[in-house]
């Protein structure tokens, strides 16, 4: 594969000698408006790669806080279409940071394959986390993705053994991301040790970057684990603010406010 | 799109697919586990110990062999000049607890034993398949969570009390639509998250690879009973076989040990609620198209953005918007028919069932009996037709009363 925004973006990270922060939001949340605008600011706020959920009605890995933000985004009549529309936007503003769709497969499926990926890329997407496609099920998506010169970032859990991780890395490309709980989003946290551990584990099989995410909600906790890992994904404690009260601008600008409380706390991590 | 198949019996492949359905679509996290459950449920099949465990309990404690059950007064109501064709029922509604879906909790729950899962966790919708779970868990003494959506808990109190009163906790779900699809996904929520000590009984021959498989071979006993039976009763096997379709479980029973009798023509029969035409209905086969969700590839209904519809049916254990994977393969392949009776043709059947034959059937089989109704007046006379009768109606003579406009 040749490289990719991914690949550059974790590339300067690594010069830079600091880890990086991955933001989660689902596309359309609270409503389309917002979430363009909510994504055209996120790299100034310190989002130094992007990702977007793409929502469903069954996400079934993830908690309430998620589950809410996609029946926020559908219910603001939010389509595959639309996404990639809204990364076509914010690509003619900014052609470096890296954009990662995440979601289930079924919106995809329905699109149809090639059609998704052709479109994912001249829109400007970068890389694709599928949570429903397991290495076992490379042959729908995973492999196409990577001929078209998308990234296929998979997720390695604490129940992927030894045994199992080389069949999990090796269509992985852009970083690897470790869900350092085994459970659903935004719910419980891992130790800084187990974390650790776990990165130094991954490290031992792959040369890739690693992402860690799951129930890392305050500065302190990205903090912890920007000490370790190549990156910290927040999810769950930005899209919670999306379901708060006030207005839809006024509850991105409580997100936008965290994302650069975290920022900070990644950039500062290994001082 | 028609394959040639030599045999219809031997799906799954080793990777869990029938044709391009099946499969195992499912979080990284789970993944380990499902293949943990496929190798254990593969030494089990081979284990004479586990299918003697099977059978004790199946004959003392479910009370199997289900009887093969003539039925006489409904064979009168078709006949023409005396001649017609002849209804069979099979008799699943007589099990413990009132329906097939104990076959399939038997099975799992001395799988889960064997694996040494000390805690359980299920979906219901209508809460047919929930009992049975928990009156298996009682039996073995193992810990059980029941997934409801909320909406099904407050329609069908009477099953929630009963798994209470068998020890499960219920837990209401309120994500989503609140119904079955959702109770599944929370039931997969807690299973990611309590992979180390819990085992999943899914209710129907869906879900990833091995369940769809499993659950079939657990309810195949439906149809390797009825095979037997039909033989000594009538000499021959049956010219048709028809039983009804939400997720497909007691369907696939009945009819996998007869896929590769050519001779006998299947029905399945799907939920269409207030009519196809509508879009209130439950028939993923006939009114869906393939996609993915919890865990397989098979018809489902969805939008023209992928997203899930809800499905509707007057038969809550119907109501679910996908159906197992084999069943799509088998519509694929044209080896089963599919089709589809209404909420109204249901409730006919559900009727004529109770004052002709002093059964009252669940509304789910009155879907079956519908499409038996409506296709006894083509059938030849001494045309044997086997229905599945899988469920008793007890839990249904509220909501019929209330279609029916009497207020009990």
């Amino acid at each position: 594969m040749t490289e990719t925004r991914i690949d550059r973006r974790f590339a300067a990270l690594a010069a830079e000698g600091r880890a990086g922060l991955i933001t989660f939001v689902t596309a359309g949340d609270p409503d389309l408006d917002t979430s363009a605008r909510i994504l055209a600011e996120l790299p100034a706020a310190g989002a130094d790669i992007i990702e977007l959920g793409m929502p469903f009605t069954d996400p079934m890995a993830d908690g309430p806080v998620i589950q809410a933000g996609n029946q926020r985004a559908l219910a603001a009549g939010t389509t595959l279409p639309k996404i990639l529309d809204m990364v076509r936007r914010f690509r003619e503003q900014d052609g470096e940071t890296p954009i990662v769709l995440m979601g289930y497969y079924n919106p995809i499926h329905k699109y149809r394959v090639p059609r998704f990926l052709a479109d994912a890329k001249a829109a400007g997407v970068d890389g694709l986390i599928v949570v429903d496609l397991p290495p076992e099920e490379d042959g729908e998506l995973c492999e196409p993705a990577l001929a078209a010169g998308l990234n296929f970032i998979r997720l390695a859990t604490p129940t992927t053994d030894d045994r199992r991780l080389p069949a999990v890395l090796r269509n992985t490309s852009g970083f690897v991301y470790y869900v350092s709980v085994a459970g659903i989003t935004g719910t419980k946290s891992a130790t800084a040790e187990a974390t650790r551990d776990a990165v130094a584990r991954l490290k031992r099989h792959t040369t890739l970057p690693v992402g860690v995410g799951f129930g890392i909600k305050t500065a302190e906790q990205a903090a912890a684990v920007a000490r370790h890992a190549d990156a910290a994904v927040v999810g769950s404690a930005l899209v919670g603010l999306l379901g708060g009260a006030g207005t839809a601008d006024e509850r991105a600008d409580r997100l936008l406010g965290l994302v650069r409380e975290l920022s900070r706390a990644v950039k500062e991590a290994r001082r | 799109m028609t394959e040639i198949v030599n045999s219809f019996r031997t799906g799954p492949d080793e990777r869990g697919h029938f044709g391009i359905f099946g499969g195992r679509y499912v979080a990284e996290t789970l993944m380990p586990l499902i293949l943990e459950v496929e190798k254990a449920y593969a030494a089990a099949k081979a284990d004479p110990e586990f299918q003697r465990e099977f059978d004790y309990y199946a004959r003392h404690y479910i009370g199997r062999p289900s009887p093969l059950y003539f039925a006489e007064r409904l064979t009168a109501h078709f006949a023409r000049n005396g001649k017609g064709p002849k209804l069979y029922f099979k008799r699943d509604e007589l099990n413990h607890t009132g329906s097939h879906k104990i076959n399939n909790c038997l099975g799992q729950a001395l799988l889960a034993r064997r694996m040494g899962k000390p805690r359980i966790i299920a979906e219901t919708g209508a809460g047919q398949h929930g009992v049975a779970v928990a009156t298996v868990c009682a039996l073995f003494n193992l810990p059980c969570t029941v997934y409801m959506g909320a909406v099904d808990v407050a329609r069908q109190a009477p099953n929630v009390f009963r798994m209470k009163l068998l020890g499960a906790e219920v837990r209401p779900v309120t994500s989503g639509s609140s119904t079955l699809k959702d109770a599944m996904n929370e039931a997969l929520r807690d299973w990611v998250a309590n992979v180390e000590d819990t085992y999943y009984i899914i209710g129907t021959v869906a879900g990833p690879h091995p369940y769809p498989a499993m659950v079939r071979d657990f309810q195949s006993v439906i149809g390797n009973e009825a095979r037997a039976q039909m033989l000594e009763a009538e000499g021959r096997l049956p010219d048709s076989l028809v039983a009804c379709i939400g997720g497909g479980s007691n369907a696939m029973g009945l009819f996998h040990p007869f896929l590769d009798d050519r001779e006998v023509a299947i029905y399945g029969v799907e939920a269409a609620g207030l009519g196809i035409e509508t879009g209130k209905h439950a028939a993923s086969l006939t009114g869906g198209e393939p996609g993915v969700l919890h865990g397989n590839r098979t018809y489902l209904l969805q939008d023209e953005d992928g997203q899930i519809i809800e499905a509707h049916s007057i038969s809550a254990g119907l109501d679910y918007p996908g159906i197992g994977p084999e069943h799509a393969w088998l519509k694929e392949t044209g080896r089963v028919t599919y089709v589809s009776a209404t909420d109204d043709e249901a409730l006919e059947a559900f009727q004529l069932c109770a004052r002709l034959e002093g059964i009252i059937p669940a509304l789910e089989p009155a879907h079956a009996l519908a499409h038996v109704i409506r296709m006894a007046p083509t059938l030849p006379d001494g045309h044997i037709v086997l229905m599945n009768m899988c469920g008793r109606g007890d839990k249904d003579v509220f909501s019929v009363a209330e279609r029916l406009g009497v207020t009990l």
